[in-house]
């Protein structure tokens, strides 16, 4: 019904973008041409084994999540599948469900929303339901719990779901039907997508982290410019790259329309799961010839840390521009599913150190789970920030979607380590977020407009 | 299946033309119906009756905006049994499988014309243009999808299958 032809012949115009004779119908037939991590993984899942970029699957997914916005139409969705039969989840290991947007709980609404999924999770036995003192943001804590594995297929009724990418798995965003129907089958159906291949080569510039590699790349491709295509992340600055600033990129790549971004399991995605415990899973990668739908490639000597202006993460500027600019702000937010982690926390501390956040500033700083919280307490970190005159707060997403814990109000401007800035999005309609890295957002904290350590 | 064709040559057809945002505050089917591409064409629900009219063409990324399941729901509820377009915005795309919408990507839009009678054969993969004597191939769809269509989305789909096992 769907007219299939046109991909596999966009496929081999493909070819002729990359100056290599069209393979023909019977070489594509004979499946010698080679495929992409993306596309690999999803047919692994799937019955039809030579199932590529553009064809429908139905896939057994192996961890579904849902978190109290969306889990409580999801569970509405599952009860419709079961009603009047014994049936239960597909499998009570494979649920997760993380009540961290508005929790602890702000108001009575969001206490009932809370109460849908805790009875849903006590009631099916659901493993991995994570309670107020347990729970972090979800893209933070899964990673950290070992719940996401390289070569899985994980879909979450939350958009950043991507973020799991950066461990080598299929992970995508999906909405509250799908959910609740993956939450009764342990099935999915998904369109393969393609795939843009990203190279990042050369070294990069002090401050730059994998924040502004993704706000650069946005900045570069727009907000569409990966519209339901895979981005795969790949070159040298990649394999040298952290799991905490992987986990950052590819947290972003639906602020560029992609389905999923996804970084190949390597030594560093090992060290991180043999530091987690003894984990065994499937490793893929791409084929030297898989077929992309474009390959850009960025020298990072030229990208500078970067700052997205309202309203768009694609607003990306360098900082030597912003600096300049002097933009005053009333309010730093250093946290969320982007940069939460420990490690941003640790590079924020280097900066707050011995030093006073301005007077005119809030400047509030969520770690993205108890460990990391825990772990920040150790290390000495939040003293450091309580010093320096910030508020640290529990594990949430808060004001990251205007939540609470520092909503904005109007004709207010925030820099943030979050990922979106769209209008309204931390609170009124007519307050401003700039995207930051944690460096950047923390020596605005202290100068009062948006700057870089660079310039303290 | 087999109807007559309405054919809306828009690019970029968006979800608040297929239905204004001032008409979710219902999801009644027969509300969707009656305010269904009400500002793109105020008399669409008048031509369908008086033709007709059970098929929509229209030109590339059709669905585009908003992710509202109300926009394939107000589709289907005016009892439209086919969407054909060059080309459909990813979660229309998907909005209308889970409600069980059928669709199809068709290139040749230029071959078809408001009030051409089409048959369709989603097994085979045929579209007939009985008026025009003309056919055309199309990508057969996986089961698994005709299944969902068939079953009228994805949640009955779901339970059918859970009633069966
Ligand atoms: S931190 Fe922000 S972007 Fe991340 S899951 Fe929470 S609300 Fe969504």
């Amino acid at each position: 019904m769907i007219l299939i032809e046109n991909n596999k012949n966009l496929k081999y115009n493909l070819f002729s973008n990359l100056n290599i004779r069209p393979l023909s119908h019977i070489f594509y037939r004979l499946k010698l041409m080679r495929y992409t991590i993306t596309e690999k993984i999803l047919r692994d899942h799937c019955d039809d084994k030579n199932a590529s970029a553009g064809d429908f699957i139905l896939a057994n997914v192996d961890k579904c999540l849902a978190n109290d916005i969306t889990a409580p139409i999801a569970i509405e969705v599952f009860k419709k599948i079961v009603e009047g039969t014994d049936k239960g989840v597909f499998d009570k290991n494979r649920i997760i469900l993380t009540p961290d947007h508005f929790t602890p709980n702000k108001d009575v609404a969001s206490a009932e929303q809370c109460k849908i999924l805790r009875n849903f999770a006590h009631e099916k036995k659901i493993v991995n339901y994570f309670e107020i003192g347990r729970v972090g943001i979800e893209h933070c804590l899964i990673p950290e719990q070992g719940l996401v594995l390289p070569g899985e297929v994980f879909i979450g009724a939350d958009s950043h779901t991507c973020t799991y990418g950066a461990l080598g798995a299929f992970s995508t965003g999906v909405g509250s039907t799908d959910l609740g129907v993956a939450m009764a089958l342990g099935q999915c159906w998904f369109k393969i997508p393609e795939s843009i291949k990203f190279i990042y080569s050369g070294k990069l510039n002090e401050w730059v982290s994998g924040k502004d590699l993704i706000l650069y790349t946005i900045g570069q491709i727009g907000v569409d410019g990966a519209t339901y295509k895979a981005m795969e992340f790949t070159g040298e600055v990649i394999e040298n790259l952290s799991m905490a600033n992987r986990l950052t990129m590819c947290n972003m790549a639906i602020e560029a329309g992609g389905k999923n971004g996804i970084i190949a399991p390597d030594k560093i995605t090992e060290a991180y799961l043999e530091n987690i415990g003894n984990l065994s899973y499937k490793k893929y990668e791409s084929d030297n010839d898989a077929q992309y739908d474009d390959i850009i490639e960025y020298e990072c000597e030229k990208i500078e840390p970067q700052v997205a202006f309202p309203h768009l993460p694609e607003n990306a500027k360098p900082i030597s521009e912003v600096d300049g600019m002097k933009i005053e702000i009333n309010q730093c937010v250093i946290g969320s599913c982007t940069n939460g982690r420990i490690e941003d926390l640790r590079i924020t501390a280097k900066i707050l150190k011995n030093q006073k956040i301005n007077s005119k500033i809030r400047c509030i700083i969520i770690p993205g789970t108890q460990n990391i919280y825990l772990m920040a307490i150790k290390e000495g970190l939040i003293e450091i920030f309580l010093d320096a005159g910030a508020v640290v707060s529990t594990p949430t997403c808060g004001p990251c979607l205007g939540g609470h814990m520092g909503v904005l109000a109007a004709g207010e401007r925030a820099v943030s380590t979050t990922n979106r800035n769209f209008i309204g999005r931390m609170g009124h309609v007519e307050s401003e977020v700039y995207l930051s890295n944690p460096a950047v957002a923390a020596a605005s904290a202290i100068k009062g407009y948006i700057t870089s350590p660079k310039y303290l | 299946m087999r109807g007559k064709v309405l054919k809306y040559n828009k690019k970029n057809l968006n979800t608040d033309l297929i239905i204004p945002a001032r008409h979710l505050v219902s999801s009644d089917p027969e509300h969707l119906a009656a305010h269904c591409f009400e500002d793109l064409d105020p008399d669409f629900n008048q031509k369908k009756k008086e033709f007709g009219i059970s098929i929509i063409v229209a030109n590339r990324n059709f669905g585009s905006g908003s992710s509202r399941e109300q926009a394939p729901l107000a589709i289907k509820a005016a009892g439209i049994k086919c969407v054909i377009a060059l080309s459909f915005a990813r979660i229309f795309f998907r909005n209308a499988i889970n409600i069980g919408l059928p669709i199809v990507e068709f290139k040749e839009i230029d071959d078809i014309n408001t009030q051409d009678e089409l048959e369709i054969d989603f097994e085979k993969g045929i579209i007939a243009n009985t008026t025009t004597n003309k056919q055309f191939k199309i990508k057969k769809m996986p089961d698994f999808l005709q299944e969902i269509i068939s079953a009228d989305g994805l949640v009955n789909y779901a339970r059918s299958k859970i009633l069966k096992n």
